[in-house]
């Protein structure tokens, strides 16, 4: 589904990507993790395609078709969604506006989905405005759900949220990559179920949290602009908590 | 002041200059104006003339409306109330009919103001006497249009706007002129008087032509738990626009809005402000503007005057340059007399950031398209205490306008 090959990436006259390469198949969730500054948001921003992460070398292949010079607003449409990790607000614009941009492509009524998320009260209120960490990383995952993309990237979508919303938010990003379980009576195969899975995610995690909630197929490790590891994403996460990145600057060298 | 004192204050006023905005030459003016015919159906006017209007917010078909005050060029050619309590008449008429109107006329606004007050003090063009009586509430807004066609004409009116004790009085008033008129101006010197518990909603909507000059000069009085909103919207290519109406909030718990949406397209020339003078106790007022310069200039001026005792008010201005060559200047100014009161501002001039465009483009907007929502954003002001339908209108105007705009 998405392929990025030897990318490289010039931020503000600073390279902060260096080769990257990464596989995403179609129905799976990658996450990645990685310290502050170690290029994680840059990653999301060059797949969304923004005007200042200059590609300098390499490229990203999204469902078969070369996409590293598409403008960020065909790569939408052709079924990438972001979230982001600090939204900016945008005055006079309210959040029931924005949801319907979101929905331009789409049919569905988004309306049970405002529910789902508790988000009913926000719609009038200028999108972002006044938001609080939790209610900014909702209102994202609102619009990523209305906007249906087929690979969801997010960043950092639990920090900020407290312990009551983190399972509603965990459940939410269910939704979007089709992760949920049939009905225990269901008589729906489960392994059908995951094998015809077709939404993909890649989602950057600094705690981890959500890994209690989303089932991940794959983690990387990002430093320094680089791939430095990947694995079993339960894996990456209990060495990182047990030895920190220190070990994996020490297994670059 | 007697009349005659009056009229040679005036006359020597004829060459003072405003304080602020360009200088007009009235001289290129005309002062006569052929008379029109009294239309008793509006919606018998021509369609081009109507689809004019009612991007000034004037419905001619009257759906919506208490009642109409139509004024072309110098000639009044409709004046029509439908419901009882609410009163719309010619100035001229108002006069004739009461008496103590005079002690209304010229009271807070002096004929020799500027050269503007003084040419429309003796060379008077009607203008409307909006009234409601006490306890009344309209219940559609009332409409009044000042159109011109003419070119090289002035148009001077003098307006009178009364909201009686616990009355509510919601006007609509739309200026236009056709398109590519050939130079002219239009004075318009409006008093608004807010009695004790009443609210007035006073929406103006100016869409003049690019070689008009326009001098409104506006002024209100507002009583005790009165409350005043103005909002005022000029978006159409205009050669000069100036203005800088004053509220007294006089009445303890006296309340003004002013609310200003303002757009100079390349060679719009727009200097407007709102002062608010806080004299009673317990007064509040804000004062919000929005200014976008597309290649023109605006001076967005504000002053709020804190005097009397456990004032608040707010002063909020924000431009948003879409275009080179323009400039728009934020002048806030607050002026405060007592310990305890609270006045405060804000002002920020910039262009769209870049952050929000791409936020907008993540969600499937191109950018054209990111922008005008940004745009539409900017110019949306959530006016507290207007009636629906007003801000329905409100709305409906500026997205047309907006249009053109982008």
């Amino acid at each position: 589904m998405l392929v990025i090959e030897n990318l490289s990436v010039r931020l503000f006259n600073r390279i902060i990507l260096h080769g990257v390469n990464l596989h995403i198949p179609a129905g799976e969730v990658h996450v990645l993790f990685g310290p502050n500054g170690s290029g994680k948001t840059t990653l999301l921003m060059t797949i969304m395609g923004f005007a200042d992460y200059e590609v300098i070398s390499g490229r990203i292949i999204f469902n078969g078709k070369d996409i590293t010079n598409l403008p960020v607003y065909e790569r939408a449409q052709a079924g990438l969604g972001l979230s982001f990790q600090r939204p900016p607000t945008i005055k006079g614009l309210k959040t029931q506006q924005m949801l319907e941009i979101c929905h331009r492509h789409s049919q569905q009524d988004y309306r049970p989905l405002v529910e789902e998320l508790n988000f009913q009260d926000f719609l009038g209120r200028d999108v972002n405005q006044g938001f609080s960490g939790g209610e900014i990383k909702r209102s994202e995952l609102l619009q990523l759900l209305v906007q249906s993309p087929t690979l969801a990237l997010l960043d950092e979508p639990e920090s900020g949220v407290d312990l009551e919303n983190i399972a509603l938010i965990g459940k939410g990003i269910n939704q979007l990559l089709h992760r949920q379980w049939p009905a225990e009576e269901s008589a729906e195969c489960r392994r059908k179920v995951r094998e015809e899975r077709k939404i993909g995610g890649l989602i950057i995690t600094h705690t981890g949290y959500i890994l209690d909630y989303v089932d991940a197929d794959r983690g990387y490790v990002m430093m320094n602009g680089t791939i430095a590891c990947q694995g079993n994403p339960r894996e990456i996460l209990r060495c990182i908590k047990e030895v920190g990145y220190e070990e994996c600057v020490r297994c670059m060298i | 002041m007697h009349d005659l004192e009056m009229k040679k204050r005036a006359q020597a006023a004829l060459d003072k200059p405003a304080q602020y905005g360009p200088d007009v030459d009235l001289s290129r003016f005309t002062l006569i104006a052929p008379q029109e015919s009294y239309q008793e159906d509006l919606s018998q006017l021509p369609a081009e003339l109507s689809r004019q209007v009612l991007s000034a917010g004037i419905e001619t078909g009257e759906k919506g409306r208490s009642g109409t005050y139509f004024q072309k060029n110098h000639s009044v050619i409709h004046c029509q109330i439908h419901q009882e309590g609410v009163e719309i008449l010619t100035i001229d008429q108002a006069l004739a009919k009461y008496d103590w109107l005079k002690d209304y006329c010229w009271k807070m606004i002096p004929p020799d103001q500027d050269k503007y007050t003084a040419w429309a003090y003796l060379n008077p063009h009607h203008g409307y006497f909006i009234r409601t009586r006490p306890g009344v509430k309209t219940l559609f807004p009332v409409q009044a249009c000042l159109y011109m066609e003419q070119d090289s004409l002035v148009q001077n009116v003098h307006n009178i706007i009364i909201a009686e004790e616990e009355s509510e009085l919601d006007i609509i008033t739309g200026c236009a002129a056709r398109p590519r008129m050939r130079q002219g101006l239009h004075v318009g010197v409006s008093e608004f008087y807010i009695k004790k518990g009443a609210r007035l909603t006073f929406t103006m909507i100016h869409n003049w032509a690019e070689e008009m000059d326009v001098r409104p000069r506006s002024a209100a009085s507002v009583g005790p738990s009165g409350i005043f909103i103005s909002n005022y919207v000029s978006m159409k290519p205009i050669h000069s626009l100036q203005m800088y109406p004053t509220t007294w909030l006089e009445g303890k718990d006296a309340l003004a809005r002013y609310y200003n949406i303002l757009v100079a397209s390349r060679g719009s020339e727009l200097d407007v402000g709102s002062r608010v003078i806080l004299e009673a106790e317990g007064s509040r007022a804000e004062v919000v503007s929005r200014a976008i310069s597309a290649g023109g200039n605006i001076r967005a001026r504000g002053c709020l005057v804190g005097k009397g005792k456990d004032i608040k008010a707010h002063l909020e201005c924000r431009g948003l340059i879409l275009e080179q060559g323009g400039m728009i200047q934020a002048i806030p100014e607050l002026e405060g007399y007592l310990p305890g009161i609270d006045l405060s501002h804000e002002a920020a001039v910039g262009k769209i950031a870049q952050e929000e465009i791409n936020y907008l483009m993540a969600r499937g907007l191109p950018e054209s398209e990111a922008i005008a929502a940004i745009v539409r954003g900017f110019l949306t002001v959530d006016i507290a205490g207007l009636p629906t339908e007003l801000q329905a209108e409100l709305n409906r105007v500026v997205e047309e306008s907006e249009k053109t705009l982008l």
